[in-house]
């Protein structure tokens, strides 16, 4: 038995704790994170604030391996899960709190296509960071997209796909939405492992994000621009 | 015999005295060494690149790019026995601006199966094998996909898929049970579907 099994979470300080869930999270351990929400609910801290310095603190981190080749797909996945078991507790908290939103996507692969790992690591790190995301699953056609984001009122449409063969369908959504005079109604981005940012710029998407958290950081400047435009 | 870990890892050095050359995924060298035996086609010269990168689709052209680089002058022509292999455009767009040909169509289950023929299926929701990767599967899915240590994360992956479809090669009991046991392995319904050699072998006689 490691040292680490040894630990026991409700004896460590707040720092501690978040340290903690930090390596916790990066092992994947779902259990040890439930136990660290509800450790700090129970110290007061605000869904928000554990969501943030905790929760989307760690999966920075990983995020981070990842990109640098040090953390791969599977750990990836066994992150995301413990994250998710910690936003399953945080996630009706949030909203009596009144939590900040930032803005609100609607999220799906494309028609044709079945794959939904990047998507559902996109969608998990956009609610982290303060979106309402709206997830329409895989096999979309440009019909649920537009309905979707319509009857949401959405901010951005994120569209995905892994395959060379179902990534021109991205082009089908944008130029429909062309077509339909709404365009300039959504942001949107667009990702996928085939894909790179002069695909994305030939399709007319606002831009590509190469992983989760480029997603986060981008869909943020863009509803910064958006928020300026509106404003001015 | 190659050694099937050998073409995985480290694909195959060109060898003979052709004037062309075929460089190709290692995932094809056994088919593509059986269909210039068959047809005698002496005159070509056969290299692959390591058939892992099929797992890593971005670093695809610029090894097929620099291999090119390397063999300039020392073939009257040079083919590439790649199909697109998930680069999003990138190998075809390498191949045009070095003015060398490449297979057509998505990836080689698409070329094994007859590329119209599996474009007609639209089968959105198959999981393929090969020969070579029924025989390579641990290497190319249990492996890369953290199935041996996570197999918590097979749904993961493959809950969207309805059946893993085994395009076959050639006749083998033994790799055909090997491929139903990668099916019951990732929880998908089996279908058998031998190929044959498909357009693989008229690209070659082509040459």
């Amino acid at each position: 038995m490691s040292d680490e099994d040894d630990i026991i979470l409700k004896d460590l300080n707040d720092e501690e704790l978040v340290a903690q869930m930090f390596d916790d999270l990066y092992d994947g351990l779902r259990e040890e994170i439930e136990e660290s929400v509800n450790i700090l609910l129970s110290r007061d801290w605000p869904p928000y604030r554990i969501l943030t310095e905790a929760l989307v603190g760690g999966m920075t981190i990983v995020g981070h391996d990842f990109r640098d080749g040090i953390l791969f797909v599977p750990e990836v996945l066994l992150a995301a899960n413990a994250m998710k078991g910690g936003m399953a507790i945080l996630k009706p908290l949030l909203a009596e709190t009144g939590a900040p939103r930032v803005g609100k996507m609607v999220i799906g692969t494309v028609k044709g296509d079945i794959h939904d790992i990047g998507k559902n690591l996109v969608g998990m790190m956009m609610e982290g960071a303060g979106f309402e995301v709206v997830d329409i699953g895989i096999n979309n056609a440009v019909e649920k997209y537009i309905e979707t984001a319509k009857a949401e009122g959405a901010d951005i449409i994120g569209m995905s796909a892994l395959l060379t063969t179902t990534m021109p369908y991205m082009k089908v959504v944008i130029d429909t939405l062309v077509a339909e005079g709404i365009r300039d109604d959504y942001i949107v981005l667009v990702g996928g492992a085939p894909l790179n940012e002069e695909f994305g710029k030939a399709i007319g998407a606002d831009a590509y994000c190469r992983d989760a958290a480029v997603a986060v950081e981008t869909a943020k400047e863009w509803m910064a621009r958006k928020h300026n435009r509106m404003s001015a | 015999m190659i050694d099937d870990d050998a073409l995985t890892r480290d694909g195959l050095a060109a060898a003979g005295e052709g004037r062309v050359l075929v460089l190709a995924c290692g995932a094809l060298a056994h088919e593509i060494l059986a269909i210039k035996a068959l047809n005698a086609l002496d005159h070509l010269d056969l290299q692959c690149l390591p058939a892992i990168l099929h797992n890593h689709p971005d670093r695809i052209a610029p090894a097929v790019e620099a291999a090119i680089a390397e063999q300039t002058g020392r073939y009257a022509r040079i083919f590439v026995a790649y199909a697109d292999c998930g680069t999003g455009g990138e190998l075809q767009a390498c191949c045009a601006r070095l003015g060398v040909e490449m297979i057509a169509g998505p990836h080689c289950y698409a070329f094994f199966d007859g590329i119209e023929r599996f474009a007609a299926r639209d089968e959105i929701d198959a999981f393929y094998l090969t020969d070579f990767l029924a025989r390579q599967f641990d290497a190319f899915v249990t492996r890369p996909l953290g199935l041996d240590r996570h197999p918590q994360l097979r749904d993961t992956y493959f809950r969207h898929y309805s059946k893993l479809v085994y395009l076959s090669q050639t006749e083998d009991a033994a790799l055909l049970a090997r491929a139903q046991d990668a099916a019951a392995a990732l929880d998908l319904a089996f279908e058998h579907r031998p190929t044959g050699y498909g357009d693989l072998a008229s690209s070659l006689k082509g040459l």
